[in-house]
Parts: structure tokens; C-alpha cells; sequence
């Protein structure tokens, strides 16, 4: 009786930490593919919900992302400035900077390099200097826009997240006051006519030459991350700010230097979509990438080379998405659905990877599992238990 | 003088949206939990407020529909639909305990996601636009006091003309004042935001309270999102109308300095900033530039709030942060 009553008192779930031995890097795998098919799967509700079946819809998404080249290309296209903006957000999430200006700090660089354009674009200025202007210029733009928010942080604390946020719509909003206004084509036209031949990007295999730029800067962003002072010290202000300024680390000026450097790569994002994409500059240049690129970066555990995987999915559920409203009139707005749900489930699993849970019966088990070895214990050691026992203690010693 | 009281009074409308908003994200950051997703709730709460309205007016018929019936029903739709994603909100950082400042993103992907997609969707079924009628739209925008009292100089259309909505926003906002300090579960839910490890001692259920803080208020700021469609953008679902409105109110959060009765002023302030373009015109400055300037307020006054290390204004000591009992 006594023994049933203390039963009760265990709780029916228990959760505990894991240590860090206990983590397995190939079961963390399994749990985050897994989720990302749960997410897939959860996503296919709304488009049940619309009466299309779930699996032809997504055929047709990938089809329609990759099924010729066009669509191959526009998907590469669409891919590009994501994937910058997700290298530029990396370094700030890792160290707990909530920078959600990417927009901002895309288009104010692509409003700094189509000012180049405008300016120089029809002088007789060879074109890859005008080029290399146009792309100081937006990387000195992207950064001060970058800058600003983080020097306000590093020194009085301010909420980045709403700076960097407000600091999109004032990008946002200068730009369309340049399409209505000074840089206006024919009045009312609301469009800024397309720049001289000589401010295009050249093409590489049918696409811009923005995917090698964006390559080389995953490649430089996995190093300076991984290998670099300044990427330790991102991570160790990630991890704990005390330790930081403990160890010596000036944190305001990692913080704003960081900020520069994640504003100037969305600025060469910018740079990339005005010269190689779009030859011309609107308000909507940054196309909700610099929000999207918040799911990439986290979905790919701002891993740069793990980004390409990421970007190249949510590129291809975009573009997809965009052809499946075409043939079958699902709203293009279920990618982001899916896009959120994917977030979600991504931010969900890691709880599974980082917590062990224990059943008040998995519990009676491992009861009953212990007192059993220690009775093998206690019955003279066979060969298995005397390699298990220095395999313990050496793990516990690290 | 007599434009800035005709800009006021004007404003009411816009700032209820942000109001609801505010006192919304105020229930939930009170408890700890720092939902960035209010942009999302608000999209979610503007589509399914319209949609509930408009589906009651189909089953009764145009004649037989009733204004207070449809707006009660808008209400509880959207208030529905801010619940469910304050749950899932609640779900992962509560339970899971995910990154709350992540799975607020993830949030307004998602919010906005399903918003355009319902919007896009009944629209396509009913063919056209969705709507209610123009008897129903009246009932919506009515005003509740008599004309008398609309007439006294300056004030009168401030205090008097706004729609009903505006008052039940100052409503809920004193309500929300009197449970935050007059009443034991405001206390312990307070507690539960500034340390929930004391919290826990004290033998609080601090799960509970973070769950229904973040999806009762979750509700209320949705509502902002149903009143927005439902008054300012005219019964209509105009896509990206509403955008800016959630992230606004997150500002105006920290500007109220997380109390509920700031939440009223702080949203006329910013209603009247919001559309001051068409009321006090500046010539030859361009309107577009004119439209920013409630951003660049709003970052002066971020700045500000954070250069003033007041004691007194201070987020919950615990915002943004997951317990772990078996944690220190």
C-alpha cells in the first residue's frame, strides 16, 4: 500500500538535461530531418484544405522550381540574395544580436549603388570600375545601416530588434520616395528607367555572376566563423556576455564591428539584386528576403555551408509555390506557411535533442536495469562489465 | 490648434488597432514571455475577425443580420484565432523551450502566412472580395454618444467621436491595470515574470500562468488586427495593409514602460504620428518621407527609453527567458 502511494508521488513525465556525452550527434540528425518532414507534412493542411491533393502539390512545387531551366534559373535567381542575407544574419544570431534589418540593410544598399549607377552609369568610365564603385558603395551603405542599431545597443543597451526593424521601414521608405521622386523616369510613372548596359552584372552558365560572390562569402563566413579570433569572440558573447567582458573582450565594439560587417554582406546582397537582377531600384528590392533569411540561418544552425542546403529549399518552396498558385490557384502565400511551420518544428525538435524524457514506467525499468547489473556486479565481473566500467569512468573524467 | 484636436480626434481609429495591440503584448511580456509575434496575431486576428462576420452574415441572410451580433461574433473569431497562436506560441517556448525571440519570428512568418492565404483563398471562393454589408459596415463604425456632447470646443471629439471599439480598448486596458495590481493572481503572475524560480517555490504554477497570459493576451491583440480591417481599412482585406501595425505595438510596449493605462495615451500618440501626413501638411517636404517619420520616432524613443536606466521602468526582470526547474 505504502509502495503504490510512493509510486504516485513520481511524476508521470520527468524531464532532465542532457550532458553532453549523452548527446549523439547522428540521433540529432534523425530528430532535425525528422522534423523538417513532420513541418512538410503539417504544411500540406492548408493546401488540403483548398482541395489539392498534398503530394501532387508538392510535385508540382518541385517541378515548377526545377523542372526546366528557366525555372532552374529564376529559383538561383530567387536564391542568391536569401542565401546573402542568411550568411549577413549568421554571425548577429550567433551572438544573440536579433538583427531582423536585413531588408533594411539590403536596400539601403541597393539604393547607395543605384545612386553609382544613376550618377556615373552614362560617363565614360570603363564598366568594371564603375562596378567595383558600385559595390564599395553599397557595402559602406549596408554597414552604416547595420551600424547604427548595433552602436546604440553596444552603448545604452537600446532593443535591437526593433531598431534594426524600424530602421527596414525608413530604408524602405526613402526608396520610395527616390522611385517618386528624384529619380524618377517619365512623371507618375512611379519607375526609376533601367540603368546603362554597363552597370550589369555579366552572366556565368545562364545566371547572374551574384553566385559566385555569394559563394566565395559562404566559404569567407564558415572561415571567419570558425577559425578566426573574431569569430570566437561572437560565439563567446553568444554564449554569455559576462564571460566576455570577463575575459577581456571589449563587447560594445565586437557588437557594433559585427553589426557593420552582417550590414555590409546584405549590402552586397543588395548590390548583387540591382546590378545582376533587377537593373533598376524599387521599394520592394529586397522582396521579403531579409526575413526569410531569419528561418534559413536558423533552420541551418548558422552553419554558412548548411545556409545553401536551407536557402536552396525555401527558394525552391518560393518559386514553387509562386507556379502552383498558376496551375491549380493555391495562394503563393502558403510558402510561408510552410515556411513558418518548418521554423516552428525546427525550434520544437531541439528540445527532443537537448532533454531526456522519463516515463514514470521507463523509469521502473531503469530501476530494475540497474539493480540487475549490480547484481551481475556482485556475481564476479564477466568480460563485458570490466570494458564497460573503464569506458565509465573514462568518460566521466573528461 | 485646431488641426492638431481635428488630428487627435481623427487618430482614435488607427490607435484602437494599436491599443488592442499594446495591452495584448503587455499581458504576455508581463509574464515573461517575450512574443514578437504580435505582427502575426494581428494579421491572424484581422482575417478571422472579417471572415466570422462575413460567414454569420451568409447564414442569416443580409436582412436578418444583426450589427451587435456580427461585431460579437468578429471579436470571438479573432480573439479564437490570437489564442491558438499564443498556444503554439506557449507550446514551444514554454514546453519545448525554444528561443522565444525565434519562435516570435517564426510567428509572424507564420501569422501573416495563414492570413494571406485565408484572405486569398475566400476570395477565391466567394469570386470578388470579402465583405460585409453596408448596414453591418455602419454598425462597425458607430458612435455610441450622443451629438451634444461631440460639440463641447476642442475635447468633445477627442473624448466623444471615436468608435465603440476605442472605448473597450480603455475598458479592458483599466481592466487589465486593476488585475496587474489589486488582485492575487496579478501579483503571482507578475512574480512569474520578474523570477519564476521564486515563483515556483512559492508553489505558483508558473506553466499555467505563462500559458494563459500569453494566450489571453495573444486574443486581445489580435482583436487590434479585427478592429484594424474592420474599421480603418473599411471592411475589406487589403493584403499588406496591416503591416507595420504589430511591430508598432511591440514598440509601444516598451514606451507604455509595460503598464496598460500608458497603453492608452502612447497609442494616441502614435495613431495621430501614423496619420499625420493628410492632416498637418508641410509644404514642399515629400510624403513619402513624411510617411517615415513615425519610425524615426519610434527609434527616438527607443534610444531614450534606454538611456534613462529609470528604475521604475523596467521590463520584467525575466522577459524573454525559459525556466528550467532543474536548472540554476
Amino acid at each position: 500500500m505504502s509502495d503504490k502511494a510512493k509510486k504516485n508521488k513520481t511524476p508521470f513525465i520527468r524531464l532532465s538535461k542532457k550532458s553532453e556525452s549523452m548527446l549523439d550527434p547522428r540521433k540529432a540528425v534523425a530528430i532535425r530531418i525528422s522534423s523538417v518532414v513532420v513541418a512538410l507534412i503539417l504544411g500540406s493542411i492548408p493546401i488540403l484544405l483548398t482541395g489539392v491533393n498534398p503530394v501532387k502539390a508538392y510535385g508540382i512545387i518541385v517541378q515548377g522550381s526545377l523542372g526546366n531551366k528557366i525555372y532552374l534559373q529564376q529559383t538561383i535567381k530567387k536564391m542568391i540574395p536569401l542565401l546573402c542575407c542568411a550568411l549577413a544574419i549568421g554571425p548577429c544570431f550567433k551572438m544573440r544580436f536579433w538583427n531582423i534589418g536585413a531588408e533594411g540593410q539590403l536596400t539601403a544598399g541597393a539604393i547607395a549603388c543605384s545612386a553609382i549607377a544613376i550618377w556615373f552609369g552614362k560617363s565614360s568610365m570603363p564598366s568594371i570600375l564603375i562596378l567595383s564603385l558600385m559595390f564599395i558603395f553599397a557595402i559602406v551603405a549596408g554597414g552604416i545601416w547595420g551600424f547604427i542599431p548595433g552602436y546604440f545597443k553596444a552603448k545604452y543597451n537600446t532593443n535591437e530588434t526593433l531598431f534594426t526593424l524600424m530602421m527596414n521601414y525608413i530604408a524602405i521608405g526613402i526608396a520610395k520616395w527616390l522611385q517618386g521622386g528624384p529619380w524618377e523616369g517619365r512623371k507618375g510613372t512611379q519607375i526609376i528607367p533601367i540603368f546603362d548596359r554597363k552597370t550589369f552584372l555579366p552572366n556565368v552558365l545562364g545566371v547572374h555572376c551574384g553566385w559566385i560572390i555569394v559563394l566565395l562569402i559562404v566559404i569567407i563566413m564558415h572561415y571567419y566563423m570558425t577559425r578566426t579570433k573574431h569569430g570566437f569572440e561572437v560565439a563567446v558573447i553568444g554564449d554569455s556576455e559576462n564571460t566576455a567582458r570577463y575575459a577581456g573582450m571589449n563587447v560594445g565594439w565586437i557588437m557594433m564591428r559585427t553589426m557593420f560587417l552582417s550590414g555590409a554582406i546584405c549590402g552586397i546582397a543588395g548590390f548583387v539584386v540591382v546590378a545582376g537582377a533587377n537593373h533598376t531600384l524599387n521599394d520592394v528590392v529586397a522582396d521579403g528576403n531579409g526575413f526569410t533569411a531569419i528561418t534559413v540561418s536558423w533552420l541551418s544552425q548558422l552553419n554558412s555551408y548548411v545556409m545553401i542546403l536551407i536557402s536552396a529549399l525555401l527558394a525552391i518552396i518560393s518559386k514553387g509555390s509562386k507556379t502552383l498558385n498558376q496551375r491549380v490557384g493555391v495562394p503563393a502565400s502558403v510558402a510561408e506557411i510552410v515556411s513558418g511551420i518548418l521554423l516552428f518544428c525546427m525550434l520544437g525538435c531541439e528540445f527532443f535533442i537537448n532533454y531526456e524524457i522519463k516515463f514514470r514506467w521507463s523509469r521502473d525499468k531503469d530501476a530494475k536495469k540497474s539493480a540487475s547489473t549490480a547484481e551481475q556486479a556482485k556475481n564476479g565481473s564477466t568480460d563485458g562489465n570490466r570494458s564497460s566500467i573503464p569506458a565509465n569512468t573514462s568518460k566521466e573524467a573528461e | 490648434m485646431t488641426a492638431i484636436f481635428a488630428l487627435i480626434a481623427a487618430a482614435g481609429t488607427y490607435a484602437t488597432a494599436l491599443m488592442f495591440g499594446t495591452i495584448g503584448e503587455i499581458l504576455t511580456e508581463k509574464s515573461g514571455n517575450l512574443n514578437l509575434g504580435v505582427e502575426g496575431m494581428m494579421y491572424m486576428g484581422g482575417i478571422f475577425g472579417l471572415v466570422t462576420a462575413n460567414r454569420y452574415e451568409a447564414l442569416v441572410g443580409e436582412t436578418g443580420s444583426v450589427g451587435f451580433i456580427a461585431i460579437l461574433f468578429a471579436i470571438l473569431g479573432s480573439f479564437a484565432a490570437g489564442c491558438i497562436a499564443g498556444l503554439i506560441f506557449a507550446f514551444i517556448t514554454v514546453t519545448l523551450r525554444a528561443n522565444q525571440n525565434v519562435t516570435g519570428l517564426a510567428m509572424t512568418t507564420f501569422g501573416t502566412g495563414v492570413a494571406k492565404f485565408v484572405g486569398e483563398h475566400m476570395r477565391n471562393k466567394l469570386g470578388g472580395y470579402v465583405s460585409v454589408s453596408n448596414h453591418l459596415k455602419e454598425s462597425f463604425h458607430q458612435q455610441i454618444f450622443p451629438d451634444f456632447l461631440k460639440r463641447i470646443p476642442f475635447v468633445g471629439k477627442i473624448v466623444f467621436g471615436q468608435p465603440h471599439f476605442f472605448y473597450l480598448g480603455i475598458l479592458v486596458a483599466i481592466l487589465l491595470h486593476l488585475f496587474f495590481t489589486k488582485t492575487k493572481k496579478g501579483l503571482y503572475l507578475r512574480a512569474v515574470g520578474e523570477s519564476p524560480a521564486t515563483a515556483d517555490a512559492a508553489g505558483i504554477n508558473m506553466t499555467r500562468y505563462r500559458y494563459l497570459a500569453t494566450m489571453i493576451g495573444g486574443g486581445i491583440s489580435a482583436i487590434g488586427g479585427m478592429v484594424y480591417t474592420m474599421t480603418t481599412a473599411g471592411c475589406v482585406w487589403i493584403e499588406g495593409s496591416l503591416s507595420g501595425v504589430g511591430w508598432l505595438s511591440v514598440a509601444l510596449v516598451i514606451f507604455c514602460t509595460w503598464r496598460p493605462l500608458n497603453g492608452i495615451w502612447g497609442s494616441m500618440l502614435f495613431g495621430s504620428l501614423m496619420i499625420m501626413y493628410l492632416w498637418i501638411i508641410i509644404p514642399f517636404f515629400p510624403q513619402e518621407l513624411y510617411k517615415i517619420l513615425p519610425y524615426v520616432v519610434t527609434i527616438v524613443v527607443l534610444i531614450i527609453a534606454s538611456m534613462k536606466n529609470n528604475k521604475e521602468k523596467q521590463p520584467p526582470a525575466n522577459l524573454g527567458l525559459n525556466y528550467f526547474r532543474e536548472e540554476r
